[in-house]
């Protein structure tokens, strides 16, 4: 069951991620993107990390992408992505990256995955684990997000000009 | 059980499939989703491998990068208003100023 879920949800989210490469249109990108991170986070959820499941789909495909299509909206391109792309650059672009892909399965065959025990981790405990042995690093991130967003802000704020 | 090498491979797949998008294509908000995308496949990664090795700080990290990218997908998306503003572009062939 659990590997018929692993195979539906991996090749969605393939399916997806290609579906956004090859739409021409960046609404559609960022829906097919969507797609694909919701199913990430379905794997998540496999893996045994139902924290991390839930917030991959409430952040990353909710707040992210909304900001994302938020973007798009604003800047309204109605002439669409030009089509007169070198065909040589995609043909390079996708050779080098065959290589970097057989060059990455060659590194992970090597590598020792281990046999992925059953159990899950439940989110009391990476709570703990947040408030205690990572308590600075989480503070520093709620620092570092509060600077991001006033940093946003500023940019994007219209200025008047004296 | 799925082996965490299926997993492995699924985000090795992902990874290439989001350098590939950023050089194909052509605008800058699609490429910074190509960016989202490698990032998820390193955080699909880190969790298969916390999983195989029963490692539960891993997911406490993927937790601080989910976190950083949002903040990073909000000062990149500032910057890519930024540029439409003053360019009326953000296609990459246009944006060649510094070019040399």
């Amino acid at each position: 069951m659990a590997i018929f879920l692993f195979f539906l949800l991996s090749s969605v989210c393939v399916g997806a991620v290609l579906g956004m490469i090859l739409s021409k249109n960046q609404a559609y990108s960022a829906l097919y993107l969507v797609l694909a991170f919701v199913c990430l986070g379905g794997l998540f959820g496999l893996l045994g990390a139902p924290f991390m499941a839930v917030v991959q789909i409430i952040i990353y495909a909710g707040a992210i992408m909304v900001l994302f299509i938020f973007v798009i909206m604003m800047i309204n391109l109605h002439e669409g992505i030009s089509r007169e792309k070198k065909k040589w650059t995609i043909a390079f672009s996708v050779v080098l990256a065959l290589v970097l892909l057989l060059e990455l399965v060659l590194a992970a065959k090597g590598a020792s995955l281990g046999q992925s025990p059953e159990g899950s981790v439940s989110p009391k405990e990476i709570g703990q684990l947040l408030f205690t042995k990572y308590l600075y690093p989480f503070e520093i991130t709620s620092v570092l997000i509060i600077a991001a967003l006033v940093g946003a802000i500023v940019l994007v704020k219209k200025r008047e000009k004296e | 059980m799925i082996p965490a090498g299926y997993f492995f491979f699924l985000s090795i797949i992902l990874f290439v499939l989001g350098i590939i998008a950023f050089f194909i294509k052509r605008d800058l908000i699609t490429q910074f989703m190509a960016v989202e995308i490698m990032l998820n496949a390193a955080n699909l990664a880190f969790i298969a491998l916390a999983k195989s090795h029963h490692f539960v700080d891993a997911q406490v990290i993927v937790f601080f990068i989910i976190t950083v990218a949002a903040a990073e997908a909000a000062i990149g998306l500032a910057i890519i208003l930024l540029i439409f503003r003053q360019k009326k572009s953000i296609k990459t062939e246009e944006i060649s100023s510094m070019k040399g």
